[in-house]
């Protein structure tokens, strides 16, 4: 019974971010292909939720959710009137043809490929670090991969400064 | 179960790449990129989730494979950032760029081709 429910949840994650993906780049009016994209993200979080990355699922609410998709409808409104643009997204079958090639390519792969596979139900030590996520995590970010955390922390500053410095009147 | 958290993923990544070469306004061609980089998490998060890590497999045990177990979540982490840094610095390119030119559709924005 519960198995049902966690199948049925997932199908309705999966259709709900492939199918905003869909419309983003489907719809011709860019503000709802802006809104498309969140519903996207927020399906994308249930889904790292429902593979046990609750963290990693509520950093998805709060930084694609929240801040990108409030940046990406500011663009938009301030690029509103060009009407070239939203007319455009002409099917280009060359594009359609590199994706579902790509798709293609990577659905073989997955196919052909062998792993070394978790058991569905965890064993009780791996279970407590999922659980305990946060915590690993931030263990891990400190320790294993402090370089990286600090040079994306100097990567994120730059970029914001550039940014404001883009866009700064003058 | 693996297998079709992978397709998912692949399918967001093919259906980005296909925004990315079709569409003119460069918000779009944005967005569509980071659809591709979202596809990307959801793959590190199921190998994360349901393969066994290389720290297990090799014999190790306690805080050595539990690191091995969310190294896949950290690097998901990682790429949230830099899509976030991806993404205020381009769309304040495309702010500056709608500014100097007057128009979002990159077809137009042909400077460097003469």
């Amino acid at each position: 019974m519960e198995n049902a429910f966690q199948e049925a949840v997932f199908w309705a994650l999966a259709a709900v971010t492939v199918g905003g993906a869909l419309l983003v780049v489907t719809q011709r009016d860019m503000l709802r292909a802006a809104l498309a994209l969140i519903v996207s993200f927020l399906g994308a979080a249930g889904l790292y939720a429902q593979m046990n990355a609750a963290f990693v699922a509520v950093a998805q609410v709060l930084i694609y959710g929240g801040a990108v998709s409030v940046l990406v409808i500011f663009a938009v409104m301030m690029t509103r009137d060009v009407p070239a643009a939203n007319r455009g997204a002409p099917v280009q079958p060359a594009a359609l043809a590199a994706a579902a090639l790509l798709f293609a390519g990577l659905a073989w792969a997955i196919a052909q490929a062998e792993w070394t596979l978790l058991p569905d139900a965890l064993p009780g030590p791996l279970e407590a670090v999922f659980v305990d996520s946060a915590s690993t995590l931030g263990t891990l970010l400190l320790t294993d991969y402090v370089l990286a955390f600090e040079a994306v922390g100097v990567l994120l500053l730059a970029a914001v400064i550039g940014a404001l410095a883009l866009v700064r009147e003058r | 179960m693996l297998e079709r958290y992978l397709l998912i993923s692949a399918l967001l990544f093919a259906i980005g790449l296909y925004g990315t070469l079709s569409r003119r306004h460069v918000v779009a061609v944005l967005i569509s990129i980071e659809l591709m980089l979202n596809g990307v998490n959801v793959a590190l998060i199921a190998f994360s989730r349901y393969t066994v890590p290389a720290a297990v497999r090799l014999g190790g045990a306690g805080d050595a494979a539990a690191a091995g177990a969310l190294t896949g979540q950290a690097f998901a982490l990682f790429v949230i950032v830099v899509a976030a840094a991806e993404a205020a610095l381009g769309l304040a390119l495309v702010i500056a760029l709608f500014r100097a030119r007057g128009t979002a559709d990159i077809t137009e924005v042909s400077l460097m081709r003469r």
